[in-house]
């Protein structure tokens, strides 16, 4: 496609065409709010924080959904625009609850981020103000629909990339809500499926992991990059640590394995890192099976045990005696690997997987 | 007797809800118009009914759901046959109009904006009916009734079940 | 059908068998809730009491609101006289003098038609009345003249011509040109170019187009498209069915609100009465082209007037409004090009075609042609539906058609446009009524309500009684909706309620200019209209209310005073029983006095009061 040349805050931008405002502000440095707007979800224009001035146009239109064209000349910071994103802020801050102190979401939260920036009290107006039960009868996500500012980017991510449809705007105007079907909790409608990809995109604290918190505040984490251990797609994490736990964990914006979306295990489940029942170390059974009890035993003696027995059983029953079972957690090499060692090392065919079914 | 009776009328629902979702199927836009058509036959839309459709559509009961609580013709509850409307204006509620609102409460077995199991009546509230010296007032469909006092309830209501048995009779 | 013309002509030689009389009510919505049916009824049983050969039929709305029930008396040969607050009671001696003697009843006789037959003496005739004689009838020119569900009788007063002259004489190129030259401009609100419109979708790209009929009418206070809807079903269905034939649409629906059954009736009557003769369907009028026409029912929801809430609903989601571009024309119903446009533009097409473009531009203004019909209700001494050109002034409106204001108070505003729209002082009485004008005032011409307001009306309360409903009905989407027009209904409401301060009233101004420039959709963009047209023409009630804690016009119930004039009040005790607050008290045979602590402020002691001693301040 051809390319559009444009003016943002005098400077001239050169994009591709069908590129929108927002995008080619961001690209060229240029800062506009969103609270709406993901670039990895359908557009939806709703929040209006990211209104901008362009010459020749009616009202100031929101910019993460009005295309660039030839010779548009667009003001992001006009006293305009700067009007109306205050009053914006002020206007989603009069409905939202003002505990910031011992917000989850506190240093993370892009209404916080905003009103700091545009130095927005949010006490212009006092009204009503919305009283909705929080909602915490998951063991995974805690929803507080008072913080919610209808952004809808939970709805869009479960419908466009989880594909699951399970929540929807219900009710309307000042009344709107994000629900399940019959205004069920999410773990009523037995229609989510806790994979917590809205958690992830929430801009507030509306959606937050329940096993976050008060584990540690924004700032206190560290964010180290890994991969996910529960099956060999290898979605890349952004885990949050303090204090040697992990408090959080994120998809990782890596759009060659998981475009940063997780499914419930990777982002819910690393809660077996610090499991009192984890099996840190080998154990050899020590009394008759069923019976329970092992003995702790160095890799050493367990791999050399593992070995011997394999090689018994090999001789005295036949390779087909022995099977192996693998498990999802394992990367694919791992489990290429294994099967490789039944075929041609163990000579038997008895290969499964805790996946298969 | 009274049993077969509601069963049979059960089953008369549900064929013609059955009747309508034939009659759109592959219908382009059809939720709207389905929504519309089951609550004619129900009388409001039970959840039931619209996981039927939603199902029927292959519309995720989220959307269903946001349909209906968007367009104030839908009602999710049952609505009475007489939609009872007790005034909460300030002269009403000086002259003990929540007294009133209890009383009928009471004598109904229902709350604000529920409607009794035999579907004679709904219980709402309204900010004012214009008729404070009246007051407290309440209407009954479009009737008016002033300066009741709870012992006056039981008499008014009557009239309506009345009419409801020569209507079934 | 082949030879539309020949039905036409034989048509036209059956129409209203002269050789006996004719009694029509008027049955539209209004005249039905004037009690109509039972003036019918009643005429029924008196012409079968005398044993009369009389036919009795209905029509729709003629426009006289003010005089609904209306009945028509025709006799042979005589002109048709209409008759305006009809009772049942009456009926009797309308039949007996006017049916059987043919002497009409003159007091109670509204306006004639002349015809061919010399007019009645005394009774004016419909071009000269003062109600109609500024007024011309294009769109509604058959309202309350013709039955509207009979299509022979469209035909006969011809229907139809139209849409047979584009499909046997003008390529769909010509037709969107003709609409062109005629520069209809849509009468749904915002006045886009027709023809341009209709140019766009035309040259969209894509084989599957729909044509779409707003008649979402959801305005309070106005009811054009209704009353056309009502009166004249084929027209609408006509244009249509002119508009697929000039984009390449096969396929259309009218969105009409549920709330309108009567309308819809009709309407499906109308369609279904169409297809039959082959005037829609398959191969129509042996042309080859097809049109299939469908009738959408809203659910609730004023948003839906606007045009991508209400392909939104069509097609089953949420009424939420999108981003426009891209327009329907290019992304409509289903992502096809779409042309949507409202009842009264339709109606104008057949119009149009058959007289002519250059006919139509010939009306109105420079950039505002044609007619509008107009919505006139609030305090006037004849409320009604009147279609005006283009161009006429307010004051031409509110006091030559309408007779002035009520009780001959003195004007104060009017509110054009509904929610959307704006109020306009008395100093703007002069303003012609074009697009232009009216969004320069403040006001938009909107669907054409229009509200006429005198000193008994509180401007402040108008203004929240307008945005109580925006507030109810927007739709949640966008911020500054959303959350605006609750917070400027909660600063409105805190007002009226003597609770204000001056500084809301920039606070007031400044949110209403937000929501006006940063909301999504029109809803949303034009509701603070009401504040910020009051907020400039009429800032000292509002500050009336704030400092002196008083409501000018004696309508915001908390900013009252009840006072008992002393020299009047005799003691009988008829506002202490009726008080509901206990509020008042006195000796018997002495003056009362109300202890402004404890009134509530209901006035039914000034309604009981026989002797005028209390007063409201």
């Amino acid at each position: 496609m051809a390319d559009v040349t444009l003016t943002i805050d005098g400077k001239k931008i050169t994009v591709p065409a069908g590129t929108t405002v927002l995008q080619a502000a961001r690209e060229k440095g240029i800062f506009i709010p969103t609270l709406c707007h993901d670039p990895k979800l359908s557009p939806w224009g709703g929040c209006r924080l990211c209104v901008v001035e362009i010459e020749g146009m009616r009202g100031l239109p929101a910019s993460c959904v009005t295309t660039a064209t030839e010779g548009m000349v667009v003001q992001t910071a006009s006293p305009a625009v700067l009007e109306a994103r205050r009053m914006l802020l002020e206007l989603l801050l009069a409905n939202h609850p003002q505990d910031c102190l011992t917000c989850s979401k506190n240093g993370a939260c892009s209404l916080q981020d905003y009103a700091y920036y545009y130095g927005v009290r949010g006490d212009q107006f006092q009204g009503e103000k919305h009283a909705y039960p929080v909602e915490a009868d998951n063991p995974f996500i805690v929803r507080d629909l008072n913080k919610c500012v209808l952004c809808g980017k939970c709805i869009r991510v479960c419908d466009e990339v989880q594909v699951n449809n399970a929540i929807d705007f219900a009710h309307r105007g000042f009344n709107t809500r994000v629900t399940p079907a019959m205004d069920l909790s999410l773990k009523e409608s037995e229609a989510c499926v806790f994979c917590g990809n809205c958690v992830q995109v929430c801009p507030v604290g509306a959606l937050v992991e329940k096993a976050s918190l008060w584990q540690g505040r924004q700032w206190e984490l560290t964010k180290v990059r890994t991969t996910c251990t529960f099956c060999g797609v290898g979605c890349n994490l952004e885990v949050s640590v303090k204090d040697d736990r992990v408090v959080r964990v994120r998809g990782y914006d890596n759009p060659l394995v998981n475009n940063g979306w997780l499914c419930v295990k990777g982002r819910f489940g690393a809660d077996f890192a610090d499991s009192p029942e984890r099996v840190a170390r080998p154990l050899i059974r020590t009394g008759a099976r069923g019976e329970g009890r092992f003995r702790e035993a160095t890799w050493d003696e367990a791999l050399d045990y593992t070995a011997r027995r394999l090689t018994e059983i090999k001789e005295q029953y036949g390779s087909r005696a022995i099977a192996a079972l693998s498990s999802a957690r394992c990367t694919n090499e791992e489990n290429y690997l294994m099967q490789k060692f039944m075929r041609a090392v163990i000579g038997s065919n008895n290969v499964d997987h805790c996946a298969r079914t | 007797m009274i049993d077969k009776d509601s069963t049979n009328r059960a089953n008369i629902k549900e064929a013609a809800l059955a009747e309508a979702l034939q009659r759109y199927a592959g219908a382009r836009g059809a939720l709207i118009p389905l929504l519309q058509e089951a609550q004619e036959i129900y009388g409001y839309l039970p959840q039931e009914v619209m996981q039927t459709i939603a199902t029927a559509l292959k519309i995720p009961f989220s959307k269903v759901y946001g349909v209906a609580t968007f367009y104030t013709q839908f009602h999710l509850k049952p609505r009475g046959r007489n939609i009872i409307r007790v005034c909460q204006g300030t002269a009403c509620h000086v002259r003990g109009g929540a007294r009133l609102l209890e009383a009928i409460s009471a004598a109904l077995g229902v709350g604000k904006n529920e409607t009794t199991p035999d579907g004679l009546f709904t219980l709402e509230t309204v900010a004012c009916l214009g008729s404070c010296g009246l007051a407290p007032v309440m209407m009954v469909n479009e009737e008016t009734y002033g300066r009741l006092t709870p012992e006056k309830i039981p008499a008014i209501l009557e009239m309506y079940r009345g009419e409801a048995v020569i209507a079934a009779g | 059908m082949r030879d539309l013309k020949e039905w036409r002509q034989t048509l036209q030689q059956q129409d209203r068998p002269a050789d006996r009389p004719s009694l029509t009510v008027g049955m539209s919505t209004c005249g039905q809730a004037a009690g109509g049916a039972r003036v019918m009824a009643a005429l029924e049983a008196e012409v079968k009491r005398l044993g009369l050969q009389v036919d009795i039929s209905q029509t729709s709305c003629i426009g006289m609101c003010y005089a609904e029930p209306i009945v028509e008396v025709a006799l042979p040969g005589k002109p048709r006289v209409f008759y305006g607050d009809m009772t049942p009671e009456r009926g009797g001696r309308l039949v007996a003098s006017h049916v059987v003697q043919g002497v009409p009843v003159r007091e109670w006789a509204l306006i004639q038609l002349p015809g061919n037959a010399s007019p009645y003496e005394g009774i004016p005739v419909m071009p000269a009345s003062p109600y109609y004689g500024r007024q011309v009838r294009v769109v509604t020119s058959r309202l309350g003249l013709t039955d509207p569900e009979s299509l022979a009788e469209y035909i006969a007063t011809g229907g139809y011509a139209a849409l047979e002259k584009c499909l046997r004489q003008m390529t769909p190129e010509q037709v969107v040109e003709e609409i062109k030259t005629s520069g209809l401009r849509g009468r749904g609100g915002a006045g886009f170019p027709t023809g341009l419109k209709w140019g766009f979708t035309r040259s969209a790209p894509g084989e599957k187009k729909y044509v779409v009929c707003n008649a979402d009418e959801g305005d309070p206070g106005a009811f054009m498209d209704r009353s056309v809807l009502e009166g004249d079903p084929f027209a609408v269905i006509e244009g249509m069915t002119i508009a697929a034939y000039a984009i390449g649409a096969d396929e259309g629906y009218i969105y009409c609100r549920a709330e309108y059954p009567l309308a819809i009736k009709r309407l499906k009557m109308a369609i279904a009465a169409a297809e039959a003769k082959g005037l829609l369907g398959s191969n129509i009028l042996g042309s080859g082209f097809n049109f299939e026409l469908h009738i959408k029912a809203g659910a609730g929801a004023f948003v839906c007037g606007e045009e991508t809430a209400l392909l939104a609903s069509i097609e089953g989601r949420r009424g939420m409004p999108r981003v426009r571009p891209p327009f329907p024309a290019q992304q409509g119903l289903w992502g096809k090009p779409t042309n949507i446009n409202n009842v009264e533009t339709y109606a104008n097409v057949p119009y149009i075609i058959q007289n002519g473009g250059r006919w139509f531009a010939a009306m109105g203004t420079e950039k505002s042609k044609g007619t509008k019909v107009f919505c006139l209700t609030g305090k006037v001494k004849k409320t009604g539906l009147i279609e005006v050109p283009m161009g006429i002034t307010l004051r031409e409106i509110i006091f030559d058609i309408a007779g002035g204001i009520q009780d001959d108070r003195r004007f104060k505003a009017v509110q054009i446009g509904g929610p959307s729209g704006g109020c306009l002082p008395a100093d703007k009485l002069d303003l012609p009524v074009d697009y232009d004008s009216l969004t320069r005032a403040g006001a938009i011409m909107g669907s054409g309500g229009m509200v006429v307001m005198d000193e008994n009306t509180c401007m402040v309360d108008v203004a929240r009684f307008f945005l109580n409903f925006t507030q109810v009905e927007s739709c949640g989407k966008c911020t500054p909706c959303r959350e605006g027009t609750k917070r400027m209904l909660e600063i409105l409401t805190r007002i009226c309620a003597g609770e204000g301060r001056m500084e809301d009233l920039d606070t007031l101004e400044g949110l209403a200019r937000v929501v006006k420039n940063t909301a999504l959709c029109g809803l949303g963009q034009t509701c603070p209209n009401p504040i910020l047209s009051t907020l400039q023409n009429f800032r000292h009630e509002y500050e009336a209310h704030i400092k002196d804690k008083r409501c000018p016009a004696h309508v915001c119930q908390a900013l009252l005073v009840y006072t008992i004039d002393p020299e009047k009040c005799t003691g009988c005790g008829a506002c202490t029983r009726a008080c509901p607050a206990g509020a008042i008290s006195g000796e018997k045979k002495q003056p009362h006095r109300i202890d402004p602590a404890l009134c509530i402020k209901c006035g039914s002691c000034m309604e009981k009061c026989k002797f005028g001693a209390i007063s409201r301040l």
